[in-house]
């Protein structure tokens, strides 16, 4: 039900009332509906589901996540502790 | 593609994956609720690389296969009508109703469209004043905003040859019937990012109190589902139960205040059958009086339709997690991808059609992690 | 698209006065002689013939015959990088190509729908000739047919096409076999969704153009390395997934591929997401994927890199004796995922 990527918006316009984006998905440029995000600027990314922005990513959020997904196990790895040897999820060469 | 690529980098999904085995010391039930995140697991083939003792129970998280039966038969009344063009999303085209499914009634001279939008099946009620132009609005909580956007537009350009079925399903509900029922082996359960996106994350709050289970609200590329899995398996290992977000980058706690506003304007909560699973109160949404013109359960007369499921199909067990899809007499046999007996079977990230998959690669082996131990 | 200069036609008068086509145009009569004469003769030039007969009369040749038809009825007409006229002539030279065969002639039938507007017309059948002179191939002989308003979506047309195959050329699925390295000529899912971003209900900005081209000449020098090509498909409809199926099944081997080695260009990968395709099942019009003996896979890419049709060309996968006749995806965390046939047309979902 949730499938809705990430774009960034690259122009604003009102359609009759309405707030529409032009949001580009890494060279696709597609019609949004900004309805829904009425503060959203151009440069912002936004989560895009069946034409509409229905939340903004939040960037700093976003990086803080990756730094925590990169710090998972590093200290573990420092420590030294555990035998490793079995991990059937490493990503195979 | 940013914000994307990211959160699927291979490397860090192997330090998630050590980490996971690292601290799983017994077995553990989760669920997802989400067909989105179904759908992520199951391409990324994530449970291959679990440890044996989780166990992913994928929940009825795909509006796709919890359209009750009786809904899709209307659709495909409807559709069949020559007046009518009838727009969808690409997901139902392929659902079995009693008798056919949409595109079959597309193939005998119905006008079916797909389309990505509801805004695009608006737009052809346009441009074609003279046909009547019939949207099937299901989906959870995340697709109910664009659906009530196209309504209200409807309503306010006096779009009159508009109408849509609508057939919207939440995701608490689901969760309490499900926590609630007896036969329940859930341990924990993974909150729908999107939905929560919208919704917010406060009404799980009172699910994680009143069944005492760890909720964790998580996103779908495989590292946002590899950090869900880890933080609901850190909570259960030390016996906690409490709500966490993993997906602070698109979810808040208030969720959007603007599109739950044309939520409560369009829509009102009503009872919900739910295909496989039967009645749950209050689970649904349909119309509003305001917009009860543009319903097209009341427009056009469908009260005939006779909704008989195949007697074979267990989909709704399936759906609950208390069935193995390999145990069912007619998996295999009687239904399989490409002739289904129910939505499981359809849908790309229904739990029939993955085991499907898996069993054709290793027969002898069950797919490890999903059958747990 | 070029403009088809009404000046040019040496006896213009009778076709000028229609700028739409009319019944009379399929009817065998003056109309039809004229739009024969002044707009398909035209552009495919008079070929072999010095007179007009009922059939073409070709000289011989050596060798077994490889004969193929396929009919285009694609929506929109015109796309980015393309149109159906193009796709008409590929398609035909493509599916000769991959038997190791050397295109020689098309046929070209054409259904038009009344009403079409000649310049429209014209635009198709100009893309055609130049499809076919840059691929070295002539349309020596064809059909014209007009239908009710209402049908032929403007136009459809079927080519067939003959080529000859050289002796020791032997390029068919059945010999895929286990040890067998796969191949792929370039970036995939540029054809469909080119096409996809201009269909109604769907549509979306992009500067993704159709992959359509010839692929003769790109095959006969990859058999001027390698004589024994195991097998060589081009992946339209159900795209690079659907190919290996196919093959997989026909020879009962099992295929393995890499999904990081399977090039996708930027733009198709975000198409793919937001509307939620798989890439592997979108139709491709210039690509073609190849199996060879390990031994030959260095020469290959050697000459495939080099060639303008294959710059992109790379390994993706290996043909193996486990899971007969399955095709098993290998993710880039490690873990596994049978490969199906897509049952249907890709649709855009919300799940």
């Amino acid at each position: 039900m949730c499938l809705a990527v990430p774009g960034r918006v690259v122009d604003t316009w009102d359609d009759r009332g309405t707030r529409m984006a032009a949001v580009d998905f890494d060279g696709i440029r597609k019609e949004v509906c900004l309805a829904y995000l009425p503060d959203l600027e151009v440069g912002a990314f936004a989560i895009v589901h069946v034409g509409f922005a229905i939340s903004k990513v939040d960037e700093a959020y976003a990086t803080e996540t990756l730094r925590v997904f990169r710090e998972i196990g590093t200290l573990e790895q420092e420590l030294g502790a555990e035998d490793r040897s079995s991990s059937p999820g490493e990503a195979a060469p | 593609m940013k914000y994307l690529d990211e959160f699927r980098d291979p490397v860090l999904a192997a330090k998630m994956f050590d980490e996971i085995h690292r601290i799983t010391t017994r077995p553990w039930a989760i669920m997802e609720v989400c067909g989105g995140q179904t759908h992520s697991i199951i391409r990324n083939g994530i449970d291959q690389l679990l440890p044996d003792d989780i166990e992913l129970i994928h929940g009825p998280g795909c509006p796709v296969c919890v359209t009750p039966l009786g809904m899709i038969d209307k659709a495909l009344a409807i559709a069949a009508r020559p007046e009518v063009i009838f727009c969808s999303f690409g997901d139902m085209l392929r659902v079995p109703g009693s008798t056919e499914d949409l595109g079959q009634v597309r193939s005998e001279g119905g006008d079916v469209r797909v389309v990505y939008s509801p805004l695009d099946a608006l737009e052809i009620a346009e441009t074609h004043p003279d046909r009547q132009i019939v949207f099937f609005a299901i989906g959870f909580e995340t697709t109910a905003p664009a659906n009530a956007m196209a309504v209200a537009q409807a309503k306010q350009r006096g779009i009159d040859n508009f109408s849509v079925l609508v057939s919207h399903v939440l995701v608490p509900p689901a969760i309490e019937a499900i926590a609630g029922s007896a036969s329940s082996r859930v341990d924990g359960f993974l909150g729908a990012g999107h939905v929560c996106s919208i919704m917010g994350t406060w009404q799980y709050g009172p699910l994680v109190e009143r069944f005492d289970l760890p909720i964790v609200i998580t996103g779908f590329e495989p590292l946002d589902v590899l950090e869900g899995i880890r933080r609901l398996i850190l909570q259960l290992e030390a016996g906690e139960a409490a709500l966490d977000n993993a997906y602070e980058r698109v979810v808040g706690p208030l969720g959007n205040l603007p599109a739950q506003d044309m939520l409560a304007e369009v829509f009102d909560v009503c009872d919900r059958s739910w295909r496989g699973i039967g009645d749950i109160p209050l689970s649904g949404w349909r119309l509003s009086e305001p917009y009860a013109a543009f319903d097209a359960e009341r427009r056009f007369d469908v009260s005939n339709v006779d909704p008989s499921e195949p007697e074979a199909c267990r989909s709704g067990e399936v759906l609950q997690g208390l069935l193995k899809p390999t145990d069912c007499e007619a998996f295999g046999t009687t239904c399989t991808p490409r002739s289904p007996l129910g939505a499981t079977m359809v849908s790309g990230e229904g739990a029939c059609a993955a085991y499907f998959q898996y069993r054709r690669l290793s027969p002898t082996e069950p797919p490890k992690g999903v059958v747990g131990a | 698209m070029p403009d088809i200069d009404v000046e040019r036609w040496v006896c213009p008068l009778p076709l000028r006065d229609h700028d739409r086509v009319v019944m009379g145009h399929g009817g065998g009569g003056r109309l039809s002689a004229e739009l024969i004469e002044h707009m398909f003769l035209d552009v495919f030039g008079h070929g072999h013939a010095t007179e007009l007969l009922d059939a073409a009369i070709l000289p011989p040749e050596g060798g077994r015959l490889a004969f193929s038809t396929d009919s285009y009825v694609v929506r929109p007409l015109f796309f980015p990088g393309g149109c159906i006229g193009d796709l008409a002539v590929h398609g035909t030279v493509n599916d000769l190509s991959m038997t190791g065969a050397r295109p020689i002639a098309l046929s070209a039938g054409f259904i038009l729908e009344e009403g079409l507007p000649m310049q429209t017309l014209a635009d198709v059948v100009i893309a055609m000739g130049q499809a076919a002179g840059r691929a070295g191939v002539e349309i020596v002989t064809g059909d014209t047919k007009v239908v009710d308003v209402g049908h032929a979506d403007g136009v459809y047309i079927n080519t067939a096409g003959i080529g000859v195959i050289a002796d020791g050329v032997d390029i068919r699925p059945s010999r895929a076999t286990p040890g067998d390295v796969v191949i792929v000529s370039g970036p995939i899912g540029q054809h469909g969704i080119a096409v996809l971003s201009k269909r109604s209900g769907i549509e979306f900005g992009t500067e993704v153009r159709s992959d359509s081209a010839a692929l003769n000449g790109l095959v006969q020098e990859m058999l001027t390395v390698v004589p024994d090509l195991h097998v060589l498909r081009d992946p339209t409809r159900g795209g690079l997934g659907a190919s290996l199926c196919e093959i997989a099944a026909t020879a009962q081997v099992g295929i393995e591929y890499a999904e990081s080695a399977v090039p996708v260009p930027d733009a198709v990968a975000g198409a793919c997401s937001f509307l939620g395709l798989d890439p592997m099942h979108v139709a491709n019009e210039g690509r073609l994927v190849a199996m060879v003996a390990a031994t030959d896979v260095d020469a290959l890419l050697g000459v495939m890199t080099q060639h303008e049709e294959s710059t992109g060309a790379c390994v993706i996968g290996f043909v193996t004796e486990d899971h007969p006749g399955l095709v098993v995806a290998k993710t880039a965390y490690g873990s596994r995922r049978v490969v199906d046939l897509p049952l249907g047309e890709q649709l855009p979902r919300i799940c």
